[in-house]
């Protein structure tokens, strides 16, 4: 059998910085407004630097022979019949061909408005961007979508081509006007591009040689200002981080390697350096640097997917980022400024719960306030009380737990995320700054449907003899207070106060094991849902304005937690007692728990001596 | 980085390949808990099965499938077996057995190639995927195949599809969504940045999840090369001059004329030899038989 020649250019890679053959390889995105003219800029690349297949131009011009179609170089890009059939490109192609200075990989994105996520999708993956202008349509919206989420992509190289500069008779001044506008809109955005060049891709003027149509112009063709783009420099530097995937224990065949598993975003780590888990603030100190068939190695630096075994056996899951305590810490706050975009066919709306995945973690979040939009049509800065899709906004949103995450400007990888609405990425963005958590905003989280009676909480503490107070009974990993709450519930109720066991560990567990399993198909219904601790402070804050000594047991309380439960609760005390380690085991232990907490309760005015 | 300052720039490359489908690997396994790896017992899914075991330190914590069509070349599922019971691999097999009984195969004369990848593959595998029709596990103490007990569907599907094979796989996602009759909506997938990816789906849906797809041909053998990965001797010349390039069912997959004995002259071969510029697909005829052959079946769920 006779074999065929390839019939497509496709050389993808997803992986900057690689280089095959001593070759330097770099990705880039071609972006801009739909008909601008990107697809003929690569095919006119491909084609002028000698990169295409044996007869493929050929091919592609019989074909347009054939079809009576005239002939463009965009249709070397289309792979798929679909494309051809629509006359757009829906998704990003990814081609490639050389210079004289290295290899590129041209990930050719959309520039319809539809297919905004294929472009978002294709230029997250590029060291350097060409942004594509009509020199006779001038800026559109898309020029200027293009150009902000290129800057929030951290996409910091740029060069704008303003091309079909030959339907403007190769004018100096409509260049230059559009370059005015242009720099100066980005300027506003804090983006600043590299190059600013005149083209016409059709005529492949200014591509890889000077024009001569336009001597006016001295700076560098587009071939030559990719060439200057510049490599990115390694992250090594950089304070380390690295979220956790998973902690594997594998028992099988007699593995006994507990492993903290994920990918070094940035910096570097060697066994015996001391880390902190965050957000839950768990220390340790790396035992080991675990691989499998790998040669050994004393350190380990960014983008190697790798493992840990501890040296101090902590509790941490998925989620969770590892830092180094020498080093600068990643901020932990569950109140952030983010510039978002958005993709999704519903707006980001306020009141509605949505999930944000940052590195492994995965929490809660709803939008708090719209500060402003980045308007791609018009004016900037209008209000709106929704982000709407396709738009780019800066915004305030809350979590239901804290997150541990950097802030942009010290690091990329760790502050950037995505939000899931029900089961799509609909928007994509990145952390400005930690805010100050705001007790109103936690606190709005209390039921808001019952209006507060008239009858006062001193009335209703009088007529039941008793100041209502939530005792909470905790413990650490293997104690379970659930016993000693029970019993101080009867205790109480057998003293005739006013008592009400209120079971969190339930809650707590389903909510351990929900996580473990990996939330398949899982939809949290609420925003409540998945967080016991204000599960909790709701239920227990209605309790307690009916008057009620509420007892609840709950496990793994963090401080972050009762926090929450005070807020919620407010202005009702919250008592909070460790149980001891075997109070579900002995009998005379849980009774020493009970007195505990009923001289608490004396102590605290709640009964007793009102 | 000192570390990689002595090796060479083609071992960087692998290497950053091998991090991230390590990192997807590990992703699509904390999210998904049925979850099913696609072992056509190729190279390819040969090299994700490795990249497994490096992801989980030796062991391979997911399930193997592999989709029978009986007319595999009969050393396929002996090495396959084999590996298994070496690796201690859950290993899992379905297949179409109602079309073999009917002979409605290319093989029997009476459909056509695509007609028959349909019978023997795509609907074999949705069927097995779905729970639909029995699996077949292998007994590591017996080393015999049983019915397996558990019929619940996958619902994150591990496949090693790259983007180089063809044009319709240079549009797929890491975490690419198919639909209950298991389509791909090629016009309209999730967008996926930052290595976030889709790992929220509605029930009756899933994922098919593509760990290889920044990997080329050549790639795969440099890594085959590097780690030492057991592979299937038909990929080898054994003095007949002609191998198989790329593995299938044996009425529709035809050897190429080459002399590549071992691993390291199919590098050779692919990097500056006559297959530099030929595409590897190319002695696969159910992709000739129209236009868009491969596509069509992708949409319908083939690998």
């Amino acid at each position: 059998m006779e074999p065929t020649r390839i019939a497509t250019p496709f050389a993808p890679t997803g992986v900057p910085g690689s280089m095959v053959d001593g070759r330097i390889r770099m990705n880039i995105v071609i972006v801009g407004h739909v008909d601008h003219g990107k697809s003929t800029v690569v095919g006119r690349l491909l084609a002028d630097t000698g990169s295409l297949p044996d007869g493929k131009l050929e091919s592609v011009r019989a074909f347009c022979e054939r079809n009576s179609r005239p002939f463009e170089y965009a249709f070397l890009l289309d792979a798929l019949k679909d494309e051809q059939a629509q006359g757009i490109t829906i998704d990003t192609a990814r081609t490639f061909f050389k210079s004289g200075k290295r290899d590129y990989i041209i990930i050719d994105a959309p520039g319809h408005i539809e297919f905004l996520k294929n472009m978002v999708t294709g230029a997250a993956r590029a060291e350097a961007a060409v942004l594509v202008i009509d020199a006779k349509e001038g800026i559109r919206e898309n020029s200027k979508r293009h150009g902000y989420l290129l800057s929030m992509l951290g996409i910091k190289q740029i060069a704008v081509a303003v091309n079909k500069m030959d339907l403007v008779g190769y004018s100096r001044e409509a260049f230059e006007d559009i370059r005015d506008e242009y720099v100066a809109f980005l300027a506003r955005i804090g983006a600043t591009p590299r190059f600013f060049l005149p083209i016409s891709a059709f005529n492949g003027e200014g591509l890889i040689h000077a024009s001569d149509k336009m001597p006016w112009y001295k700076g560098p063709n587009l071939l030559s200002a990719m060439d200057n783009f510049e490599k990115e420099p390694p992250k090594a530097n950089q304070p380390f981080r690295m979220p956790v995937q998973d902690i594997y224990k594998f028992t099988s065949l007699g593995d006994d390697r507990r492993i903290v598993s994920g990918r070094v975003e940035s910096g570097s780590i060697q066994a015996g350096d001391p880390v902190v888990f965050l957000p839950s603030g768990k220390k340790s100190r790396i035992a080991s640097i675990e691989a499998f068939h790998a040669v050994a190695r004393e350190e380990i630096g960014a983008d190697i997917s790798i493992g840990f075994t501890l040296a101090e056996q902590i509790y941490v899951g998925r989620g969770e980022l590892m830092v180094k305590a020498a080093e600068v810490q990643a901020e932990v706050s569950r109140r952030l400024r983010i510039n978002l975009f958005w993709m999704g066919k519903k707006p980001f709306q306020p009141g509605k719960t949505y999930h944000l995945k940052l590195g492994t973690a995965k929490v809660p979040c709803r939008l708090e306030k719209i500060n402003y939009l980045i308007d791609a049509s018009e004016t900037g800065g209008q209000t709106k009380s929704a982000v709407e899709r396709h738009d780019v906004a800066d915004c305030i949103i809350e979590l239901s737990k804290p997150l541990a995450f950097d802030p942009i400007a010290r690091l990329e990888a760790t502050g950037r995320f995505v939000i899931v609405d029900q089961y799509e990425i609909a928007g994509g963005g990145i952390v400005r700054e930690a805010l100050p958590e705001d007790a109103q905003a936690i606190g709005s989280a209390k039921p808001s449907l019952l209006s507060r009676s008239a009858v006062s909480a001193e009335a209703r503490a009088e007529l039941m003899g008793q100041k209502p107070a939530l005792v909470i009974l905790s413990g650490g990993p293997g104690r379970d207070p659930k016993v000693a709450a029970k019993a101080l519930e009867a205790r109480l109720i057998g003293l005739g106060r006013h008592a009400f066991y209120l079971g969190l560990e339930d809650a707590q567990e389903a909510d351990s094991h929900q996580s473990s399993e990996s939330g398949d198909a899982k939809i949290v219904s609420g925003w409540e849902a998945e967080i016991p601790a204000a599960q909790l402070g709701q239920a227990a804050s209605l309790l307690l304005d009916a008057g009620l000594l509420v007892v609840a047991a709950a496990k793994g309380l963090d401080s972050e937690d009762i926090k929450t439960l005070e807020n919620l609760v407010e202005p009702h005390a919250v008592l909070q007692l460790e149980a001891p380690a075997d109070a579900e085991e002995a009998t005379g232990t849980t009774a020493g728990l009970v007195e505990e907490a009923l001289a608490k309760l004396r102590a605290s005015g709640a009964i007793g001596g009102i | 980085m000192s570390l990689f300052a002595k090796d060479s720039m083609e071992h960087d490359h692998l290497e950053q390949l091998e991090n991230q489908s390590v990192y997807i690997l590990r992703e699509a396994y904390a999210n998904f808990k049925n979850l099913a790896m696609l072992w056509s017992i190729g190279k390819d899914s040969t090299v994700l099965l490795w990249l497994a075991r490096k992801a989980f330190f030796g062991h391979v914590p997911i399930t193997l499938v592999h989709i029978d069509t009986n007319y595999k070349i009969p050393e396929m599922i002996r090495y396959r077996d084999q590996l298994a019971m070496d690796w201690h691999l859950t290993m899992v097999y379905g297949q179409n057995k109602g079309a073999l009984e009917r002979k409605e195969t290319f093989p029997d004369g009476n459909i056509t190639r695509l007609q028959c990848c349909k019978n023997l593959k795509t609907d074999a595998l949705k069927n097995t995927l779905s729970g639909e029709w029995p699996r077949y596990r292998l007994n590591l103490q017996t080393g015999k195949y049983e019915t397996d007990k558990n019929k619940d569907p996958y619902t994150g599907v591990i496949v090693g599809a790259r983007a180089d094979e063809e044009g319709s796989r240079s549009k797929e996602r890491y975490f690419s969504p198919r639909d209950k009759n298991n389509e791909w909506d090629v016009g309209d997938q999730p967008p996926e940045l930052w290595n976030q990816f889709k790992t929220d789906f509605a029930p009756g849906t899933h994922l098919r999840i593509h760990p290889l797809l920044d990997w080329t041909e050549l790639n795969i053998w440099e890594y085959i090369q590097r780690e030492n990965i057991p592979i299937t001797d038909l990929y080898f010349d054994k003095g007949t001059g002609k191998r198989y390039r790329s593995l299938g069912c044996y009425p529709c997959t035809t050897p190429v004329d080459s002399t590549s004995k071992n691993v390291a002259e199919i590098v050779a071969e692919l990097k500056t030899g006559k297959f530099a510029n030929i595409a590897e697909r190319s002695g696969r005829a159910q992709d000739k038989e129209d236009g868009g052959g491969l596509e069509t079946l992708r949409r319908d769920g083939y690998m």
